[in-house]
Parts: structure tokens; C-alpha cells; sequence
């Protein structure tokens, strides 16, 4: 029988390796998608203690969470995009300057 | 026992796409795996008996802001990024402490383990998830709720304004 541990369990490993691809990767891009899956191990969270506590209250914050989500990603999107049209790369070895 | 079946499932379609999408190099691939796991993730928003959150994840994660990854990958020419060295030098270190602190989450919900049973399945998908995640929204967390409009209307402006060329 399933119990919430299970959904915890699987949350912490898409959380982990969300880690590992922010920490490990250099590119700008992938790390931005790491942040999006650890976002993603949160919503499993919320969700699974919505189910456990039998409110819908976990479900509304997984919806916050979800815009949040959104208006990062645009944002770092747009970041990047200028970032690549002035320096020609998408390292985040590159972003050493507030300003050229 | 289904249900069970299914959770295992999808758990591995999500962990194994997620490790995927950390390792590939191409960063199209990677980013075709992050929609395989948002995928399976909503699929387990489904049997956690959300639907209106497995809709939203299907339309808003999958649907909407992959869609805006793909167009950026796209839009940037990054044949010479694309060959770039897959982990640096610290890719060690980094892993070590990925691994420490998921061990630490991993000891916390084993000594929590016990609080944590299930209640028991209700025989079929109850009809008014949806309305009762609306009616959360809109009277409970009605402040909140335009605050995050706010903030959208925020990154709106600011990603225009950013990715304009400049003259």
C-alpha cells in the first residue's frame, strides 16, 4: 500500500537531481530547467499532503508555485537571451560582468 | 494494486527522464526529457486525485513554458554551445553535496515515516476537485491570488522590455 513516504521519496530524488543539474551543469539553459523540475519536486509535495490532510489548501499553493514557475522562467529566458546576443554564449562561466 | 503499479511507473518514467535531462548535452534532448518528466509528474498529480492540477501541469508546464524553452533553444544558434564540456571540474563536489543533502531529506522523512499513512483511496476520482481548488483560490487565498497576477503582469513587462533590441 502506498503511503505518503513514497510520494516524499520520489519528490526528494527529482529535488536531488534538479541540484545536481543546477550545481553541476554550466549551461544557462539546463539550469534553468533543473530549477524547474526542483519546482516540480515541490508540487509533489504540496499535492501529496493536500491528499494526506484531505484540503485542497497544498493544491492552491501548487498553483502558486506553478506561476512562480512561469514568470521565472520568462524572465531567465529573456536574461539569457540578451546575455547570448551580447557575448555570443550561454556559459554561465561567462556572467562575470554587470555591464559592457 | 493497480494504483501501486502505476505509481511505480510513472515514478520511473520521472526520475529516469530527470536524469536524463541533467546528463545529455544536446540541450534539445535534455529539454525533451524535462517534458517527459513534467509529464509523468502530472500523471501523479492524477493519482494523488488532483485532476485540476494534472490538467494545469499538462496545459501550463508541458503545454506553455516547454514551448518557450524550445522557441529560446531555437532561437539561439548554439551549434558551437552545444559542444561544450558536459560537467566542469567540479562536478564532484557538486554531486557530493546533491547527495548529502538528499540524504539528510531522505533521514528526516524515514524518522517522520510513521505520521505519514495514507488515508484510505476513495473508490472513484471525486467530482469536485476542481471547484474546490477554485473556491480555495478565490475566497481563502484571494490575496495571494493577485499578488501572483501581479507578478505576472511583472515578468510580462520585463521580459518585453528585456528582450527588445536596442537601437
Amino acid at each position: 500500500m502506498l503511503s505518503i513516504a513514497h510520494y516524499l521519496i520520489l519528490s526528494l530524488a527529482l529535488f536531488t537531481v534538479g541540484v545536481v543539474g543546477v550545481l553541476a551543469r554550466r549551461n544557462l539553459i539546463i539550469m534553468l530547467m533543473s530549477v524547474e523540475l526542483i519546482l516540480n519536486a515541490v508540487n509533489i509535495n504540496l499535492v501529496a499532503f493536500s491528499r494526506l490532510h484531505g484540503s485542497v489548501d497544498g493544491q492552491a499553493f501548487a498553483i502558486f508555485v506553478m506561476a512562480d514557475a512561469a514568470a521565472e522562467a520568462v524572465v531567465g529566458l529573456s536574461i539569457i537571451l540578451v546575455f547570448f546576443r551580447n557575448r555570443g554564449t550561454v556559459r554561465a562561466d561567462e556572467m562575470d560582468l554587470l555591464k559592457w | 494494486m493497480l494504483n501501486t503499479l502505476f505509481f511505480y511507473f510513472l515514478s520511473a518514467i520521472a526520475v529516469g527522464s530527470a536524469i536524463l535531462m541533467v546528463t545529455r548535452r544536446n540541450i534539445a534532448h535534455a529539454a525533451i526529457f524535462l517534458v517527459t518528466a513534467l509529464l509523468a509528474t502530472a500523471g501523479i498529480f492524477l493519482q494523488l486525485q488532483s485532476e485540476f492540477l494534472f490538467i494545469v501541469q499538462v496545459f501550463l508546464y508541458a503545454g506553455g513554458i516547454m514551448v518557450l524553452f524550445i522557441f529560446v533553444i531555437m532561437l539561439l544558434n548554439l551549434e558551437p554551445a552545444a559542444r561544450l564540456a558536459k560537467f566542469n571540474r567540479s562536478q564532484v563536489i557538486a554531486a557530493t553535496l546533491a547527495l548529502v543533502l538528499g540524504a539528510q531529506i531522505l533521514y528526516a522523512v524515514f524518522v517522520g515515516r510513521s505520521s505519514l499513512r495514507l488515508p484510505a483511496l476513495q473508490a472513484n476520482i471525486s467530482p469536485q476537485n476542481t471547484e474546490a481548488v477554485g473556491d480555495a483560490l478565490f475566497h481563502q487565498f484571494i490575496v495571494p491570488f493577485e499578488i501572483v497576477s501581479v507578478l505576472l503582469l511583472v515578468s510580462l513587462i520585463g521580459a518585453a522590455v528585456m528582450a527588445k533590441r536596442r537601437a
